[in-house]
């Protein structure tokens, strides 16, 4: 039995159906990349999976470790063992990243005793300025920075599976690199990965195991680090297969169709 | 003796009470009585006299307070810095109505910090109408807390006032956890120029209670600033308003005033109004205001469960966070920390009530 396993998960946000059946599953210290063009349902995806507010889910099971995740709130998923590292954390004005992970920790049934030490190691690991550290959570941080921050806890909590939602969006080169080391560091120890992206440039730094195409809802796709390469040269248009050869599109124009077929 | 059932009590009709709860007040219910106050006094500045200077009185609680038997002074001479605080506690009985007076004259050049506490002996209706007057003459520097902590049944009905000489430097602040109806009026009058105002406040209402600021910056002098920061937050079927308004005087040129009221609703059936006002007669100033009721942000909220903290928690550290800012302003003593031991405690409170 896998880890994380999510099966035919379907689901959306308001009342738009979004997700029409993901299967996925990941297995400790495995790396996987879900990639896609805009609007196919990645942040859909890590959203339905943390439980955010105003998303829905339809069908399907996700379970970890066997636990059925689904039917918990928020905090337990996290508590569980499930963790989402943000596209666009929230700043939090008045809130400590100490006061937040000691609660984290406490409901892990972890000692809390250290979370100074523990910060300070982690963030001259990640080249998280420790001036950061006594600031509100996210509060005045750049996107760089507030990435960071999010790796950083990451490394703190140390979860069974980590989703990361666009982790190189707002980053720049090294900083992604410092980010990505730490989590490539994370799943060497056994730490399941699921790094949504829309950009290869992640994965040259995290280098997946599997990567998954994910257009329209569905799972179109799915291989190893090849997949990869197809993408850089083909594009999208390469994994749209019967939808985009149905309506009759010749490869010359496929980029402005698939726009289309993308656009939500 | 007091004569309170003549009253001429006003009307939640007139503009200046609106929203409050003038009509449920009853004054007969109250009997007369001398407030019982304890004073640290490490310098000796303060004195009581059964003379009762002259304040000017905007309504009919101020100017029943006028006609209280004593007044409690705090004369701090010219050029003085008085390092301690001074801590003024009101002890308040329950059935009683009471009208402390307190009258602040900070010479030219002097410095102090004057906490100015309210607090129940026990639960029970009363009625309670202080009056602050403080003036500073020029160069004076005055940090002031007043801190209502009265039982939940009893009534308040405060004036604040505050002149300000040349160059002064006044910290005006409130912290109100008390009272079934909390009403402070305050007003901070910059008469001399280059004269410099904080006003700050905390209030945090639940149950049944009802807090309500009426507020005034007022600007009569070139050269001067205000700043203005009040937080509140109401749960259960509390309620609170914020009436406030910056007023600059055709004279009062080159004058920044900024006023910002906060308020988080935390539950369903709790309510909060925000009426900031500007009224300005010169050009040349600098002036803004903001002001926001909402609940927690869902995702700050949202944020915080996604490391694994449950909601209550994460609910109390961001109501604590949105308090901290204006905490971080009150003047340093040690009653601020009680202050924020009390917000928590208020929020176990309510976090375990919707426990299931």
């Amino acid at each position: 039995m896998s880890m994380l396993s999510i099966s035919d998960l379907r689901g959306g946000v308001a009342d738009t159906d979004i997700l029409h059946g993901i299967n996925l599953n990941v297995d400790a210290g495995e790396v996987h990349a879900i990639m896609g063009p805009n609007g196919a349902g990645k942040s859909t995806l890590s959203a339905v999976l943390m439980g955010r507010p105003g998303y829905y889910v339809s069908g399907g099971t996700v379970t970890l470790d066997g636990a059925d995740i689904l039917a918990m709130p928020t905090w337990q998923r996290a508590a569980a063992g499930l963790h989402l590292v943000m596209q666009y954390p929230s700043e939090v004005p008045g809130v400590s990243i100490q006061s937040v992970l000691i609660e984290a920790l406490q409901r892990r049934g972890r000692d809390d005793d250290d979370v100074d030490a523990l910060l300070a190691t982690e963030a001259e690991r990640i080249g998280f300025a420790p001036a950061f550290l006594a600031r509100s959570l996210n509060v005045d941080m750049s996107g760089g920075e507030k990435k960071r921050n999010e790796t950083l806890q990451l490394a703190v909590l140390q979860p069974k599976v980590a989703i990361l939602d666009e982790l190189d969006s707002g980053l720049d080169i090294d900083a992604l690199r410092d980010c990505s080391r730490r989590v490539e560091a994370l799943s060497d120890e056994g730490m399941g990965v699921v790094a949504i992206t829309h950009y290869s440039r992640l994965l040259e730094e995290l280098r997946p195991d599997h990567i998954h195409i994910l257009v329209k809802g569905c799972i179109v796709a799915s291989g190893g680090p090849e997949l990869a390469d197809v993408l850089e040269r083909d594009g999208y248009g390469a994994f749209t297969g019967v939808d985009a050869a149905d309506e009759g599109t010749s490869a010359d124009d496929a980029s402005s169709s698939l726009d289309d077929l993308f656009r939500m | 003796m007091l004569d309170l059932k003549s009253l001429p009590l006003p009307t939640a009709d007139e503009e200046i009470w609106r929203y409050s709860r003038i009509d449920l007040l009853q004054p007969e219910r109250f009997t007369p009585s001398p407030v019982r106050t304890d004073v640290v006094d490490p310098h000796g500045v303060c004195s009581t006299t059964a003379t009762s200077s002259a304040v000017a009185s905007p309504d009919v609680f101020a100017a029943l307070n006028a006609e209280s038997m004593s007044e409690l002074r705090v004369d701090v001479p010219a050029g003085t810095t008085l390092e301690a605080p001074i801590i003024i506690t009101h002890y308040i009985d329950a059935g009683t109505a009471t009208l402390p007076r307190t009258i602040v004259e900070m010479g030219r050049d002097a410095e102090a910090t004057i906490v100015e506490q309210f607090v129940s002996v026990e639960s029970g209706v009363a009625l309670c109408v202080p009056v602050l007057s403080a003036r500073l003459d020029d160069a004076a520097r005055l940090r002031y807390l007043a801190v209502n902590d009265l039982d939940t049944e009893a009534w308040q009905i405060g004036h604040q006032l505050a002149e300000q000489g040349r160059d002064t430097s006044l910290l005006l602040s409130t912290v109100t956890l008390g009272g079934y109806y909390t009403r402070a009026r305050t007003e901070a009058r910059a008469l001399g120029s280059g004269s410099q105002t904080r006003q700050v406040a905390l209030y945090f209402a639940a149950g049944e209670q009802m807090h309500d600021f009426r507020v005034i910056q007022s600007h009569e002098a070139p050269h001067t600033s205000s700043d203005l920061l009040f937080k509140g937050a109401v749960q259960d079927h509390a309620r609170s308003v914020y009436t406030g308004l910056i007023s600059i005087d055709e004279t009062a040129r080159q004058t920044s005033a900024h006023q910002t009221n906060r308020n988080l609703t935390l539950s369903e059936g709790a309510w909060a109004e925000s009426v900031p006002n500007l009224d300005i007669r010169t050009n040349d100033v600098s002036c803004s205001h903001a002001s926001t009721v909402g609940p927690i942000d869902a995702e700050q909220r949202f944020y915080l469960e996604s490391r694994g903290v449950p909601p209550e928690v994460a609910e109390r550290l961001v109501v604590l966070g949105f308090f901290d800012e204006v905490i971080d302003r009150l003047p340093r003593v040690d009653i601020v920390d009680a202050v924020r031991r009390r917000v928590v405690e208020r929020l176990n409170i309510a976090t375990e009530e919707v426990r299931p």
